[in-house]
C-alpha cells in the first residue's frame, strides 16, 4: 500500500552535501588550460566613456569587451537594455565595461589596476524620489476592477497612508559563479543556475548561434532565492564571448564583496494606500499605488510590478480597487527577482494599513482583517475568481490557539509594555502571472524509462536547495508506485532536458510536477524502455486579458497566517525576537519536512526584510556589501518555528501540491512590524525596523 | 617561499608556499579539499571552518604560516570519523541541509562545540553555531540536528 505523499524521507543529496564532496561551479576541474576572468566596472554613476587607457600589453592578460560580441550585446530578458559589457556609457557604478581573461589571478588583479578610465559625467538619479520627481515610469499599469470613484462618493470617510521598503540582498551563501568551455560542437556554460534556458537563450541572442551550439548545465546551486534567475544569463554571455574568442574554458567566480555589490536586489519601493469605509466601518473600495525602483536597467522589473499590483488587496476582498503602478530607471544596481517578487512590498503595505485601518476605527485589528477575508467564489483584485476553498478563518484560530496571540495581545496592549505581538495574513498567487505559462513558457518534460527499468527525470528545474530533487522523485516513485531508488533525476542539461521552464514564480512543485504526473500516466502505458513527454495546457476556465489587468491573474493561491512576539529594547531601540508561529495552506505537502524547512527559512528572511537587513547606497556605492555590514540572522537571532500546515488540496497539483517557496516569505515583515508597533506604542510605515528608525518613530510620536 | 608542515586530516605534509597565503586556497587548490567553501573571505560566514588543533577556525582568515606545526582536520578528514556518522545521520533526520554550502562548516562548527560540550542546551548550541551563516534553513532544523546528535552520539564526545 502506498504511504500518505507527504511523510517526510531523507533528501537525496544529504550525503554529499554533508561530506563536502558536492561539486559546486567553483569546485569542479576543468580538462586543458582554465583562464580566469575579472570584470572592469564603472567606477562612476553616470556618464560617458571617453578613454580607456590600458598597461603595456601582456601575453597573459587577455581583454574581452563589447567589440567581442558577435551578436547582440544585450541581456536577453524583457527589454534589450541591458548591456553585456558596457559600450560608450555607463548608468550605475559597477556596471561591467570589459573582462579580463588569464592563466593568473593575481596578475589579473595587478593589471585591472593600472587600467585608467576617463569618463564625462552626467547628473544621475541616485533615489526612487529622485526619479519619480523628475522622470516618467518605463511601464506601467492600471487595475480598474468595480467603482472606486463611486466607493469613495459613498464613503462616511477616506483614509491614506503612505509606506516604504528597502533593497533586500539575497545573500545565497554561494556566491555567484559560470563557468564556459569552448568545444568543437560549440560552447558549453556550467553554473549556479535558477534557470538553464534563460541562461541557453541568453547566451544564444549575445552570441548570433543557433541553439544547437549552446549547451548549458547546472552545477550544485548553493542557494539562488531569486539572486539566480535573471543575473547569471548576464554572467553566462560574458563568459561565453569570451571563450568563443580566446578559444579558452573561462572561470568567472565572485567574491562576496563583488557579489553584494553588482548583483540584483529586491526593489524598493513607495506604496501609498486609500480606503473608502463605510458608516460601519467596512471598505467599499481601495485605491492604491506603487512605485518601483528598477535600478539601471529594466530587467524583470515589469513583471515584478504586476505582481506588486495584483498583490494589491492582500488576502481581502474590496467590492473596488484602483491600482496603479510604475517602476522608474535609477542609476542604482539593477533590482531584480528576489522570493517573493513584489508581493512582499504591497503585503506590508496592506497589512500595516489593515492595522493602522482597525485602530483608527477603534476595532481588532484580526477582527477588522477577519470581517474582510476575500471568501470562495468572490472577486480577486482583478476581477478573476477564487475558485477554491480558502481556510483563512481556520487558520487565524489555529495560529491564535498556537501563539497564545488573544492573552498576549491583551497584555502588551498596556501601555510602556516593551512586548508586543502581531499577526499578518498573506497569499501567494502559484505560477507565472497571467498568460505567462501558456502563452511564453509552454513548459515540456520527459520522463524516460531505461533498459534496466529506471526512470529518469527530465526538466530543466533545479534543486537549489529548496529540495526539487527529493520533491520531483517522490512525485514520480508514487505515481508509478516503484522504489525511490528506480527514479534517476540528474542536474539539467539542456543537452537532454527540454524546457520545462525556469525555477521561478512557485511553480516548479505545481505546474513540473503536475506534467511529471501526467507523463508517469503516459508511462505506464508503455513497456520496456521508453520515453514520453507531456505539455502544459491552461485551463479553459483561466482567461487573462494582459493589457486590461483583468480576470485570472494565477490558477491557484497560497495562504499563510504569520504571528510574531518580540521585545523592543528602549534604551538601544534593538528588537529581539521571542516566538514565531505560522500556519501555512500549500494544497498538500509533498515532504513535510522539505516544506517545514521553506517556512522557517522564508519566515527568518521575511522577519530580516522588515527587522535588519538595510541596504542603502551613498551617491551610488552599495554601502552595505559585505556580511559585516549587511545584517542577515545568525542561529542566536532566530527563535523556534511552531508551524502547522493545514491540507487543501489543489486539484491541477500533483497530489494536491501548490506552490509554497515564496510563500513563506511575504508575512514576516509584517508580522514581526506589527508586532514592533505594538510594543513601541507607534505606527510604523516603513522597513526595515531598524535601531534608528525606531528612535525617530518615539522622538517624533 | 616558506616551508610549511603540519598535519592535514592525520597526515603529515609539508609545502613550500608564501606563508601569508590563506590557509582555504592552499586547502582547496593545493591538496584539493574542496569541502572546504568560500563563502565571504573576510570571516563572516564560517563556509571555509576547519579545526586547528582540534578548535574552529575560517580558514579565509588563517595565513598558511600558522599552520606550521599544528593538525587542521577539514570535513575530508572529519567525514571519515564515527562522529561525522551520528551528525550527519542527524542533520539528515532533521533536514538541517538545504543548499548545503554551509553544511560542511556547520559540522565543523557542530564537532568543535560538542567536542568542548557534550550535553549543550539549546542556547549554547545556537551560540556556537553562530559562526556559520545559512539562508537557507532559519536555522531551526540544524539546531535540533545538533541537539539530536549529542543525544545519539553519547559516548563519542
Amino acid at each position: 500500500m502506498r504511504k500518505d505523499i507527504s511523510r517526510s524521507i531523507g533528501k537525496v543529496d544529504n550525503r554529499e552535501k554533508s561530506s563536502g564532496s558536492a561539486e559546486y561551479i567553483n569546485d569542479r576541474s576543468w580538462e586543458g588550460e582554465v583562464h580566469y576572468a575579472l570584470t572592469l566596472r564603472s567606477s562612476i554613476v553616470k556618464g560617458k566613456i571617453i578613454n580607456i587607457t590600458f598597461p603595456s600589453a601582456r601575453e597573459d592578460v587577455h581583454i574581452v569587451d563589447y567589440r567581442d560580441v558577435p551578436g547582440k550585446n544585450f541581456v536577453s530578458i524583457l527589454e534589450d537594455d541591458w548591456p553585456v559589457f558596457a559600450e560608450d556609457r555607463v548608468s550605475y557604478l559597477g556596471e561591467p565595461i570589459l573582462l579580463l581573461c588569464g592563466p593568473d589571478r593575481t596578475v589579473l588583479e595587478e593589471y585591472r589596476s593600472r587600467i585608467v578610465v576617463d569618463y564625462e559625467e552626467e547628473s544621475p538619479f541616485l533615489t526612487l524620489q529622485d526619479a519619480v520627481e523628475k522622470s516618467d515610469p518605463i511601464v506601467s499599469y492600471t487595475i480598474d476592477t468595480g467603482d472606486y470613484a463611486g466607493a469613495s462618493e459613498k464613503a462616511a470617510r477616506t483614509v491614506k497612508e503612505t509606506f516604504e521598503t528597502g533593497r533586500q540582498e539575497q545573500v545565497y551563501i554561494e556566491p555567484q559563479g559560470v563557468v564556459a568551455e569552448y568545444t568543437e560542437e560549440g560552447v558549453v556554460l556550467t553554473g549556479s543556475f535558477q534557470c538553464p534556458y534563460y541562461v541557453k537563450n541568453a547566451v544564444i541572442n549575445t552570441l548570433g548561434w543557433s541553439g544547437e551550439k549552446v549547451r548549458v548545465i547546472q552545477a550544485v546551486t548553493g542557494g539562488a532565492f531569486g539572486g539566480k534567475e535573471e543575473f547569471p544569463s548576464l554572467i553566462s554571455c560574458q563568459v561565453a564571448v569570451a571563450s568563443v574568442k580566446l578559444k579558452k574554458t573561462i572561470k568567472l567566480i565572485y567574491n562576496r564583496h563583488e557579489d553584494m555589490e553588482v548583483t540584483t536586489k529586491r526593489h524598493p519601493s513607495l506604496i501609498s494606500y486609500e480606503a473608502a469605509l463605510d458608516g460601519d466601518n467596512r471598505i467599499l473600495g481601495v485605491k492604491m499605488d506603487v512605485k518601483l525602483d528598477g535600478g539601471a536597467t529594466t530587467g524583470l522589473s515589469a513583471v515584478v510590478l504586476q505582481r506588486a499590483m495584483i498583490a494589491s488587496c492582500g488576502v481581502y476582498h474590496f467590492p473596488a480597487v484602483l491600482a496603479t503602478g510604475g517602476v522608474y530607471l535609477t542609476n542604482t544596481v539593477p533590482s531584480g527577482a528576489f522570493r517573493g517578487f513584489g508581493a512582499p512590498q504591497t503585503f506590508f503595505a496592506i497589512e500595516m494599513f489593515m492595522n493602522h485601518l482597525a485602530a483608527k476605527v477603534g476595532e481588532d485589528p484580526v477582527a477588522f482583517k477577519t470581517k474582510h477575508l476575500a471568501k470562495k467564489g468572490d472577486a480577486t483584485s482583478t476581477g478573476g475568481i477564487y475558485r477554491d476553498d480558502i481556510l483563512m478563518a481556520q487558520m487565524i484560530e489555529e495560529v491564535k490557539k498556537m501563539s497564545g496571540y488573544a492573552e498576549k495581545y491583551r497584555l502588551y496592549s498596556e501601555k510602556g509594555n516593551p512586548r508586543g505581538i502581531g499577526m499578518s495574513l498573506f497569499l501567494h498567487g502559484c505560477g507565472f502571472t497571467g498568460s505567462g505559462e501558456a502563452d511564453h513558457i509552454k513548459a515540456k518534460v520527459y520522463l524516460e524509462r531505461d533498459e534496466e527499468g529506471r526512470v529518469h527525470i527530465l526538466v530543466s528545474n533545479v534543486d537549489m536547495g529548496q529540495g526539487f530533487k527529493t520533491t520531483m522523485m517522490k512525485v514520480v516513485a508514487h505515481s508509478l508506485d516503484i522504489p525511490l531508488d528506480q527514479v534517476v533525476f540528474n542536474n539539467p542539461d539542456t543537452k537532454y532536458v527540454p524546457d520545462s521552464g525556469p525555477t521561478v514564480a512557485s511553480r516548479s512543485t505545481m505546474i513540473v510536477g503536475r506534467l511529471l504526473v501526467e507523463a508517469c500516466e503516459k508511462l505506464q502505458k508503455e513497456t520496456g524502455p521508453a520515453r514520453v513527454e507531456a505539455n502544459y495546457s491552461q485551463p479553459d476556465y483561466i482567461k487573462w486579458d494582459q493589457d486590461k489587468m483583468k480576470g485570472d491573474a494565477y490558477p491557484a493561491f497560497s495562504w499563510g497566517v504569520n504571528v510574531v512576539e518580540v521585545e523592543v529594547d528602549r534604551d538601544t531601540w534593538e528588537t529581539t525576537l521571542l516566538g514565531a508561529w505560522s500556519v501555512h495552506d500549500v494544497g498538500k505537502a509533498i515532504d513535510d519536512r522539505i516544506i517545514r524547512g521553506q517556512v522557517d527559512g522564508g519566515f527568518l528572511q521575511g522577519i530580516g526584510y522588515g527587522l535588519w537587513e538595510k541596504m542603502e547606497l551613498k551617491e551610488g556605492r552599495v554601502q552595505q556589501a559585505t556580511v559585516t555590514d549587511y545584517i542577515i540572522a545568525t542561529a542566536s537571532d532566530f527563535v523556534t518555528v511552531e508551524n502547522k500546515l493545514i491540507d487543501n488540496p489543489y486539484a491541477l497539483g500533483p497530489f494536491g501540491a501548490k506552490g509554497a517557496g515564496e510563500l513563506t516569505l511575504i508575512g514576516g515583515a509584517p508580522a514581526v512590524a506589527a508586532a514592533v508597533e505594538q510594543a513601541l506604542g507607534a505606527e510604523v510605515y516603513r522597513i526595515p525596523l531598524v535601531p534608528e528608525y525606531l528612535m525617530e518613530l518615539k522622538k517624533n510620536g | 617561499m616558506d616551508k610549511i608542515e603540519f598535519t592535514l586530516n592525520g597526515k603529515q605534509v609539508s609545502i613550500e608556499k608564501d606563508g601569508t597565503a590563506r590557509l582555504l586556497d592552499v586547502l582547496r587548490e593545493d591538496f584539493s579539499l574542496i569541502g572546504v567553501k568560500e563563502g565571504c573571505g573576510e570571516g563572516e560566514c564560517g563556509a571555509c571552518a576547519v579545526l586547528i588543533d582540534g578548535v574552529i577556525a575560517n580558514s579565509c582568515i588563517v595565513p598558511l604560516g600558522n599552520a606550521q606545526g599544528r593538525s587542521i582536520v577539514t570535513i575530508e578528514g572529519f567525514s571519515g570519523t564515527a562522529r561525522y556518522r551520528v551528525l550527519e545521520e542527524s542533520f539528515a533526520e532533521c533536514g538541517a541541509v538545504q543548499c548545503g554550502f554551509c553544511t560542511p562548516g556547520m559540522m565543523i562548527a557542530a564537532e568543535s562545540l560538542l567536542n568542548g560540550n557534550n550535553s549543550p542546551s539549546e542556547a549554547e548550541i545556537r551560540e556556537g553555531i553562530s559562526g556559520n551563516l545559512c539562508r537557507c534553513t532559519g536555522y531551526n532544523m540544524i539546531a535540533e540536528a545538533v541537539a539530536l546528535a549529542a543525544e545519539k552520539g553519547k559516548g563519542l564526545w
